[in-house]
Formats: structure tokens, C-alpha cells, sequence
């Protein structure tokens, strides 16, 4: 057991436990059988600020019954279940262990519903509303927290529904992203950019890409400063799926949208994560599940609920 | 005995007692007013009205820190510094370190209450203040146990009285619990982190969270039972050697019930079912002193008639009775593997905060304010048994909508469909949540509402009394 790099603690815990719930009994027994000698009317002849007297009746019997029980099912706890140091108890149970048990009865519960599902392609998939309606459950458990219950997302989390994709919206590269998770990486480039006016030229030339409204001068002083930003983003700024580095030319602005924000991600940087759910979910799950992100931007009539 | 008859009769010394017995009822109606409002956020989430220090987040452990150390610390205070000197017969020991104790614990609770909505938090349950103030509560902590002790060294009656047995525990504990849980390395004055990592740091953490519930919020309160329940029903307490078994099988078995707290977590299984076991056996010293506490009423039953503050001692026992009954239950696995998590565990602390902190509370304040302030009783027993009934279903409809929530939420996210995905998303727990954050919310008005009643009839008693000095018996009981 992890928990005792030395077997003493153990021995240590399970003799202070036990000692410690028998000691209660003790007590409970001598307080039974101890003897006051009583004053007055069942007193036991102290007095306190005048008239605070203390009676001496015996302990309710049924209350000694209810602390004597409790006590016996301590015990009885500890030898079956694990309590008593590093005694594992007689059932060998351990939380993790019932965990385990339960999610491989549920695994094996489920596997004949996903056996079928896993042989269809997306397409066919988005056409079966069974699976789209596990799909959406899937969603609404698991990824709904940051992209939102209608997938639209938010600043930071991508929007689902807009065909637009960060690193690929094939339903193998979806699969991937949902198993291995991704993460966004651009360094902070404001010192290769330049002066601070180099930086806000670039962010109004990085404006200018998608038609949006920008300080035309300041655009064209940025632009060949913006050769620094093509390493990634591309010459013509339509980004790189196998970077995941984002379409500029596009007008959705996942971190924020204007020369300001702009100018703070060239500044400083950004990191963005989603988290890898590839142990969280099965394959068969995975596969329903991406099918059911693809068919949110792909306007057919089964996603329309 | 033969007494020595000092040029002047020594008289209590009061004046600390008063100033926490007032300060309790204001922070009590400040404590309350803030719970509200985080209930009423819960119901309707835009009331925070995008104010930062209004969100919930930061409201939320204002009002844990006010009801519990504002309020209930300052009920402790001053019962304790007042049960202490009528049982030993002596005024307070160091009187002007007990002033210190006051205007001390006053500055505690000012900043928490500045700190708390400015966001500076441990992000420690009950443990949120930063270290500077974490430092004045452990100074502050030292010369309560000084003056509280000091009183009772000085004592001329012989046996102590078992109220104090009770403070004493809670002053030390407590002490033990605080310094030992806000460990931590400043960085920056209003900024620390725990001296303690990972799940050593939440056992240590739970440790410190459940006693402080088992000291804070039951021995010092058990204390208050034992003096002003025999006290206001003019009966001997029901059994000394029942007083003895469940103080000490109280006290000691708390200590091991914190890891409950860390069910199905990275802590190991051990330690859990230590926790577990520990808590089963918690239950019948516990209810011992709520037996101790019923059962001093035998043969004078009929006072429960016409006697509101016996009603609030005795209605503070049953709600002490039933929270300690359930909270072994929740803290069996199975059980909390439903309730964890879920407003059930909110309901449960509730029936102990409102049911029983609070009741035996404002009982105790209703016998004592009066005594304080040259008078027999209340300017309004009337208002005594109004504020005991718009209380008493405040409560209930509290803990009942609370429990019918936290059931529900507990069934519907282990809700599961044969594709192994959630029956009900996070969100419609909330949605089906919103009827039940209305009650308790209604709950919580009315539990305001007696609060501000007993605001109004202290300030009509205090109004109409003044502050005497009480002189000590120089003639001893033979104790």
C-alpha cells in the first residue's frame, strides 16, 4: 500500500483505531458503574450561583444500547472493509476498485448499441437520428461546458456551426482533435514586429485582410512587417490547418476582434487548450460524437431539431 | 466556610458580557441579512448586478464568517465569560484583557467583512481570512483562554460546574484547530500559501472543518445548554454521569470525523472509513447531551407552555438531535456517494445552524440580556414567542426545501442512459433546482424577520434598564 513507506505506520494506525473504539466502550462502562455519592434528593450535592444542582440518574439503557451497537458496527466495518492501517478487509474492496468494476459493467452494457454505429461513416451517420441523438447527449455532457449548448462557443472557444476550422474539419482530423485534444500556440512576436506603431500597423494590415474596418495608412506601413506573421498565418493570411494556425481573411476572431485585441495577442502571445477526452470516451463514442459536430455545420435536414 | 469580607463587595464584571451580548444580536441581523441575499442570488443569478464584491463567490464566505464567528463567537463570549463567573463565584479574571477580547474579536469580523467582498481569500472553508488576520484571531484566542481559564483557576467554588467543561474544551480545541490549519508562507501582506500540499493540505483542512463544527458550533453551544436550560427551567440538571461520558466520548471522537468530508476522493480508503466509523459512533454522544439537556425538563414539562425561551432552548435540542442523527448517516459512503456534493449537505448544515446554534442562541440571549440590564425579563415576551414561531417554519421550510433539492440533484446526475452519457445535463439540475432556491429563500426571510424582532425588543429592554453591577455572593453553597 502506498499510503505506509514503513509497515510500522500501519501497525501504528490500526492499533491507535482500534484501541481508540474500544477505549469508548471502556468509558461508557465505567460511567455506567461509577458510583456518586448522592446529597440531597438525588443530587450529588454540589451547588452552583445559588440553585444550579446536578441530579444522578443512571444512563438511559437504551442509549447505552445505541453507543454499544455503534461501536460493534465500527469494528465489524473495519474487518471487512479497509480502515484498520493496511488490513485490506475481508471483501478486498477499494473505491477505485468499485469505480473500475462499474465502468467496465457499463462498457460492456453499451458496446451491442456503438457496434453498429462503428462501421458507418459520418455521412451515414448524420443520417441515422439515433446516433445523432447519442451524439448530442455525448455533447451536451461533455463538451457543452466550453462550446456552449448550442456549440456556437465564446471568446476563446471555438464556434462549432461556422465550417470554419482551426485544424481541419474532416471527420478523421475531428476524431483526432476530440481524442488527443489540441493545443493553440502563437509565441509573443511584438519585439520581431518592431515599435509599438509597427505593432498596430500590423494589426490594422491584419484587419485589412477580411475587409474589416481599418486605418488604410497604418495597413499599408504594417504590411511588410507582416512577414513575420506569414511564417504560420501564410503570405495571404488563410492560415495553416497543420499548424492550426488561423484563417485571418475570415472575420471570425476567436480571441477577441479590433486593433486592441490584436495588438495584445501580438504582444503577448497566446495558448489555447482543449483537453484530450480520448480517456474519457470510448473510440465507438468518439466516432458518433464527431459525427455529430460535423452534421452542427453541415445544414441537412436531420440537425434541424 | 469562613469568607473574608473585603472593605467593598467585589461585584461581576459585566461590562465585556453586555458588549458581546449586544455585539452578537447586530452581527447576528448582519450575518443573517448577508445569507439572504446569497440566497436570493442563487434564485436570481443577476441580482449581483456585475459588482464583483456582491457576487456570490464572495458573499458567500461573508455570511459563513459572520453567522458563525461574528455572531456565534460573540454569543460565546459572552456566555462564557458569563457562566464562568456565577459558577466559580469570582468576577472575570483579567477584566481589561477581557475588553481586549471584545474591541479584539470586533476588529476580526471588520476586516473579514472588508477583505472577504475585496476577494482576499485562503480559499480554506471557515478558514478564508488571510494570515494577518488569522495572526490577531490566534492573539486575540490566547487572551480568551486566559481570562477564561484565569476565571476558572480563581474559582471558589471547588467542583467546576460542566458548562465550563465545555468552554474549556472549545477555547483549547479551537485554538489547536486554528493555528494549526492557517499555517501558511505569506507572500505579500493579504496573500499566503498553506503550508501544507495536496490532500495532505484538504485532511488538514477537514480536519480543522469538522472540529470546528464539533467545537465552535457544539461543545462551546453545549456549554451554553447545560447553564441557561436548568437556569431558565429552574431544575437540577437530569445526570451528572451522563454529563461525563458524552463530554469526554464527545470531545474525543470528533477529532477522528474529518475525512467524511473527503468521501471518494484522492484521500485513501483508510482514512475514510476511519472517518466514516468514527462518525457512526459520534451519534450517541451526541445525543447525550441532547438527552441530558430534554430530559432536566422532566416534571416541569408545563413551562413548555407558556415559557418562549424554553421553547427555543428545548426546539435548539430536537434540531441538535436530528442534525446529529443525520450527519453519521450522511457520512456513511453509500450515503454520501448520493447526498456529496448536493444542497442536502446544505439542508443538513442548516437544521444545525438555524435549528440548533441559533435557537439555543437566542434563548440564551433572552435569559441573559435582561439580567444584564437591571430587569427580570424581555421588554416583550410576546415578541419572544413571535420571533420563536416565524423562526421555527423559516427553518422548516428551509431544511425541507433543501432536502428535497439535494435529493433530487444527487438522483438526477447519477442519472445515467444506455449510452453511457448523463440522463440530465449540469444545467437542468440547476432548472429543476430553481422552486426549492425560492422556498429556502422564503425560509430565510422569515428566519431574518425573528432576528430583526429580537434586534427590536434588545434595543426596548436596553432602553429601559441599565447596566448594575451585580455583586458576588460572599455566602458559598457548600459545592
Amino acid at each position: 500500500m502506498s499510503d505506509f513507506y514503513s509497515s510500522g505506520w500501519s501497525i501504528y494506525i490500526a492499533v491507535t483505531t482500534v484501541v481508540s473504539i474500544i477505549a469508548c466502550l471502556v468509558l461508557l462502562a465505567v460511567a455506567a458503574r461509577r458510583k456518586v455519592v448522592p446529597g440531597a434528593g438525588n443530587t450529588t450535592g454540589h451547588t452552583w450561583d445559588e440553585d444550579l444542582t446536578e441530579l444522578n440518574n443512571p444512563l438511559p439503557r437504551w442509549w447505552m444500547w445505541l453507543f454499544i451497537i455503534t461501536v460493534v458496527f465500527g469494528i465489524a466495518y473495519l474487518v471487512i472493509f479497509p480502515g484498520a492501517g493496511s488490513h485490506a478487509g475481508a471483501l478486498g474492496w477499494t473505491s477505485i476498485g468499485q469505480y473500475e468494476n462499474e465502468q467496465a459493467q457499463a462498457k460492456t452494457a453499451m458496446a451491442p448499441l456503438y457496434a453498429g454505429y462503428a462501421a458507418l461513416d459520418a455521412d451515414d451517420l448524420i443520417k441515422d437520428a439515433g446516433a445523432m441523438g447519442i451524439g448530442e447527449r455525448l455533447f451536451v455532457n461533455n463538451c457543452s461546458a466550453c462550446h456552449g449548448s448550442d456549440a456556437h462557443g465564446g471568446k476563446g472557444f471555438p464556434n462549432l456551426t461556422d465550417d470554419d476550422w482551426l485544424h481541419g474539419g474532416s471527420p478523421e482530423i475531428v476524431e483526432k482533435t476530440i481524442t488527443e485534444g489540441r493545443q493553440g500556440m502563437m509565441p509573443p512576436l511584438a519585439a520581431a514586429v518592431g515599435s509599438a506603431d509597427d505593432v498596430r500597423n500590423v494589426a490594422n494590415f491584419v484587419l485589412s485582410l477580411s475587409g474589416s474596418p481599418h486605418d488604410a495608412g497604418a495597413a499599408e506601413r504594417g504590411q511588410p512587417k507582416f512577414a513575420i506573421c506569414a511564417a504560420c498565418h501564410g503570405a495571404d493570411g488563410k492560415g495553416n490547418q497543420a499548424l492550426g494556425s488561423p484563417n485571418l481573411t475570415d472575420k471570425v476572431w476567436l480571441h477577441g476582434y479590433g486593433v486592441d485585441a490584436i495588438v495584445a495577442i501580438v504582444t503577448n502571445g497566446m495558448t489555447n487548450v482543449m483537453p484530450a477526452q480520448g480517456q474519457r470516451l470510448s473510440a465507438e463514442q468518439i466516432h458518433v460524437l464527431a459525427a455529430y459536430v460535423l452534421s452542427l455545420s453541415r445544414n441537412t435536414a436531420t440537425t434541424a431539431r | 466556610m469562613t469568607l473574608s469580607t473585603a472593605p467593598a463587595a467585589p461585584v461581576y464584571r459585566d461590562d465585556t458580557v453586555r458588549g458581546f451580548a449586544l455585539a452578537a444580536v447586530v452581527w447576528g441581523v448582519v450575518g443573517m441579512l448577508v445569507g439572504v441575499f446569497i440566497a436570493a442570488e442563487l434564485a436570481w443569478p443577476e441580482l449581483n448586478l456585475g459588482v464583483p464584491w456582491l457576487s456570490y463567490g464572495r458573499l458567500r464566505p461573508l455570511h459563513t464568517n459572520a453567522v458563525i464567528f461574528a455572531f456565534g463567537g460573540c454569543v460565546l463570549f459572552a456566555t462564557s465569560y458569563h457562566v464562568a463567573q456565577r459558577t466559580c463565584q469570582v468576577p472575570l479574571f483579567a477584566p481589561t484583557l477581557a475588553k481586549f477580547t471584545f474591541w479584539g474579536w470586533q476588529a476580526v469580523i471588520v476586516a473579514a467583512a472588508i477583505s472577504l467582498p475585496l476577494g482576499y481569500t485562503q480559499g480554506k472553508e471557515y478558514a478564508e481570512l488571510e494570515w494577518p488576520i488569522d495572526i490577531l484571531i490566534a492573539v486575540v484566542w490566547v487572551a480568551y483562554a486566559v481570562v477564561f481559564f484565569g476565571t476558572i483557576g480563581t474559582r471558589r467554588v471547588r467542583h467546576i460546574y460542566v458548562a465550563n467543561w465545555f468552554f474549556g474544551a472549545f477555547i483549547l480545541t479551537v485554538a489547536l484547530l486554528h493555528i494549526v490549519n492557517s499555517m501558511a508562507m505569506p507572500a505579500g501582506f493579504m496573500k499566503s500559501y498553506s503550508a501544507y500540499a495536496g490532500v495532505q493540505d484538504a485532511m488538514v483542512q477537514w480536519w480543522y472543518g469538522h472540529n470546528a463544527v464539533g467545537f465552535f458550533l457544539t461543545a462551546g453551544f453545549l456549554g451554553i445548554m447545560y447553564y441557561y436550560i436548568p437556569k431558565q427551567a429552574e431544575r437540577p440538571v437530569y445526570s451528572y454521569r451522563l454529563s461525563i461520558v458524552h463530554f469526554w466520548a464527545l470531545i474525543f471522537t470528533y477529532m477522528w470525523a474529518g475525512p467524511h468530508h473527503l468521501h471518494y476522493t484522492a484521500l485513501p480508503d483508510w482514512v475514510q472509513s476511519v472517518g466514516m466509523v468514527f462518525s457512526l459512533i459520534l451519534l450517541a454522544p451526541s445525543w447525550g447531551g441532547m438527552i441530558n439537556g430534554v430530559m432536566t425538563l422532566s416534571g416541569a414539562w408545563h413551562k413548555l407552555r407558556d415559557d418562549p425561551i424554553l421553547k427555543f432552548l428545548i426546539v435548539a435540542l430536537s434540531f441538535y438531535g436530528m442534525s446529529t442523527f443525520e450527519g453519521p448517516m450522511m457520512s456513511i459512503k453509500t450515503v454520501n456517494a448520493l447526498s456529496h456534493y448536493t444542497d442536502w449537505t446544505v439542508g443538513h448544515v442548516h437544521s444545525g445552524a438555524l435549528g440548533w446554534v441559533g435557537f439555543i442562541s437566542m434563548g440564551a440571549l433572552y435569559h441573559l440580556i435582561p439580567r444584564m440590564f437591571g430587569q427580570t425579563q424581555m421588554h416583550s415576551v410576546r415578541a419572544i414567542e413571535l420571533h420563536f414561531w416565524i423562526a421555527t417554519v423559516g427553518i422548516v421550510l428551509y431544511i425541507a426545501a433543501m432536502w428535497i433539492a439535494g435529493v433530487m440533484q444527487g438522483l438526477m446526475w447519477r442519472a445515467v442512459n444506455p449510452d453511457g452519457t448523463l440522463a440530465y445535463s449540469f444545467v437542468e439540475g440547476v432548472k429543476a433546482t430553481y422552486p426549492f432556491y425560492v422556498v429556502r429563500f422564503a425560509g430565510g426571510v422569515l428566519y431574518l424577520g425573528g432576528m430583526l424582532i429580537m434586534a427590536w425588543n434588545v434595543a426596548m429592554t436596553v432602553a429601559s434598564g441599565s447596566a448594575v453591577a451585580v455583586p458576588v455572593p460572599q455566602t458559598l453553597a457548600h459545592a
